[in-house]
């Protein structure tokens, strides 16, 4: 909550209220209880992927047949691939290759975050370039922002599922077809701030002062920019890994010698009515770490974007 | 009125037009030949020359989109070379289940996403309100079929109250029909109930606070009548706006849920079509699926009219 008397706001000029804010905003993020949660549990996920092969874990691709679907929590043995046999306890099961769930999960981990951050990358670099082009020049806006109503026309799913079916699953196509669909709501977004931006003083200042078009985008306009991108950017990592999982289990996404949660769930479906273990894992922690990412995105909208707060 | 519905109409067009060219595009602008993409791993050389042959794909570009699209505007998708059969009678055969699972949700999730909507907004900061809020980030962020599972393995296997998966025609009797589709109808409205019941509760918080309402009130009505003839009444047009678009949820979730609950719908035949890389079928089911998107938010937009009498065009 703002701690500030809100009888002072009004008397404050318009410059000592936006430096105030300014100053405060780092603050005020940090202070707030749903980015301290959402961070922390976040934060904790990176960890865990940094350190994946200490954790425990063996090699999330062996496998040993003597060791097929184990409950969890069960001891066997697992072959590594000098052909030696470790004794493993097998905390979270094994799959029917016998091959450990636990190392599986936490190795998938790498590569939802991954996919979470470069398809949020992505989107954002693309949808600013898009935005600022259709925002700033206005010959370009009509042709540009119809062809981006087209695209959101188009179900995001079936576009990212499209795409990987013509470009065959790779980490590199599923990150490009994620990040696709969501390029148009970046750009609207941009499109909208620029054509509020442009309209203030600073940049009709620049305009007569000569500046070209390029310097006014990058130096006046995209700063402003920023905070709503973080809150968008930060929507769109959670929405990416969960599509991610979802090609994945639908067996459109990364190749299945991938350790995915999508791919370990998708393994695991068979035999799910006698070893729900193989789904329940990896889908307690694809739900734990979207809900990590969308409570992270509330935290920062509340604070760093008040506006958009109010509209939902 | 009528002029406005020309006008609506008339714009709905391009952006249909934009749809059907990146349907187009898709894969002309990917490497390799188009005819052996689009007749996919399952197609021999004679099929292969034929699609050729029938895209003109030794023309231009423009003159292959025009064949292309003549062919779609006089209701020919194309065949499907995995399931061999039109790809028309193919999206015929299964579009059954996959429209009674989306009626059903819808169904479910404005039931419930309406009524909730409104009372957190009543008791705004209060239990309930508090609890929807909670609700609706988990239901932004637990997978489809995640919860598809949980549901699974508590109602259908632990309590044994509904089958575990499949599909029953309507034809077959209304109640196996209806045991059959409530688990994934809940399943895919938990999170259209979460975006609905959001935008209701904010909608209708907005109008709780206009002069009219306290004259409502003033003049005695009861509370319920307050909450439903006048501030409900009035956020009708955001909460029937977030129902179109949460269309588009709701297809992306049909993909999943029918593929979890072996329903064999459009959802199904999607992925199935991914799957084999049969082309035309992807293409007819994406042109399909994106059409009525555009479509439904037409018919939305034209709703305006009906429940905002101010609304003139």
């Amino acid at each position: 909550m703002d701690h500030a008397p809100p009888a002072d706001k009004d008397s404050l000029s318009v410059e000592a209220a936006s430096v105030m804010r300014y100053e405060s905003a780092w603050q005020r993020v940090r202070r707030n209880w749903s980015v301290r949660i959402g961070g922390t549990v976040l934060l904790v996920l990176v960890l865990v992927a940094l350190a994946a092969p200490w954790l425990g874990t063996v090699d999330p691709t062996l496998f040993d047949a003597g060791s097929r679907d184990l409950r969890p929590g069960q001891s066997g043995e697992i072959t590594t691939l000098d052909g030696d046999t470790l004794k493993h306890t097998f905390l979270m099961g094994s799959d029917s290759f016998g091959r450990d769930i636990y190392s599986r999960v936490v190795f998938g981990a790498r590569v939802s975050l991954v996919v979470g951050l470069a398809a949020a990358v992505l989107s954002l670099v693309f949808g600013i370039a898009f935005g600022l082009l259709a925002g700033y020049l206005r010959w370009l806006d009509g042709v540009l922002m119809r062809f981006m109503d087209g695209l959101m026309s188009i179900p995001a799913i079936l576009i990212a599922i499209a795409l990987v079916a013509l470009w065959r699953g790779s980490p590199l196509t599923v990150i490009v077809a994620i990040a696709v669909p969501e390029i148009p709501r970046v750009t609207r977004l941009v499109r909208s701030l620029v054509l509020s931006i442009r309209e203030e003083p600073y940049v009709e200042a620049a305009i007569s002062l000569g500046t070209p078009a390029w310097k006014i985008m990058l130096s006046h306009i995209l700063p402003n920019c920023i905070a709503p991108l973080v809150v968008q950017g930060t929507y769109i990592c959670g929405a990416a890994i969960l599509v991610e999982a979802i090609l994945s289990f639908l067996g459109v996404g990364l190749p299945p010698d991938i350790p995915t949660w999508g791919n370990i769930m998708a393994e695991g479906r068979v035999q799910f009515v006698e070893y729900p273990h193989n789904v329940f894992f990896p889908g307690v922690v694809l739900a734990v770490t979207v809900l990590a990412v969308n409570i992270l995105g509330d935290g920062l909208r509340d604070t760093l974007d008040p506006k958009m707060a109010k509209r939902v | 009125m009528l002029p406005f519905i020309a006008r609506r109409l008339a714009a709905t067009i391009p952006v249909l037009a934009i749809v059907a060219v990146l349907v187009f595009l898709l894969l002309r602008l990917t490497p390799g030949d188009p005819a052996a993409i689009l007749a996919g791993d399952a197609a021999n050389v004679e099929q292969i020359a034929k699609i050729r042959a029938g895209l003109g794909l030794d023309r231009s570009i423009p003159v292959q989109f025009a064949i292309w699209l003549g062919q779609m505007l006089s209701g020919d998708l194309g065949e499907s070379f995995y399931f061999k059969m039109k790809v028309t009678d193919l999206i015929g055969q299964r579009i059954e289940p996959t429209l009674a699972l989306a009626a059903v949700t819808i169904v479910i999730a404005v039931l419930v996403a309406v009524p909730l909507g409104v009372l957190a907004a009543w008791r705004f900061g209060g239990w309930l309100d508090r609890a929807l809020m909670g609700f609706s980030v988990l239901g932004f962020s637990v997978p489809v079929f995640v919860l598809a599972y949980i549901l699974i393995w508590v109602v259908s296997l632990k309590l044994g109250w509904l089958p575990v998966q499949g599909y029953r025609r309507i034809a077959d009797g209304f109640l196996p029909f209806l045991r059959h589709l409530i688990l994934p109808s809940i399943t895919l409205s938990v999170i259209y109930i979460a975006l609905i019941a959001r935008v209701t509760r904010a909608a209708v918080l907005d109008t709780l606070g206009e002069d009219y309402i306290r004259t409502a009130r003033a003049k005695g009505l009861s509370e319920s009548r307050v909450l439903v003839r006048h501030a409900l009444a009035n956020a009708a047009v955001p909460i029937a706006t977030v129902i179109g678009l949460g269309i588009a949820l709701l297809i992306g979730g049909v993909v999943v849920t029918e593929s979890v609950y072996a329903i064999p719908g459009l959802g199904r035949l999607t992925v199935d079509a991914v799957l084999a890389r049969d082309f035309p079928t992807i293409q007819g089911v994406i042109l399909l699926f994106s059409f009525t998107y555009v479509l439904v938010n037409l018919l939305v937009d034209l709703s305006y009219v009906f429940f905002d009498p101010r609304i003139r065009y």
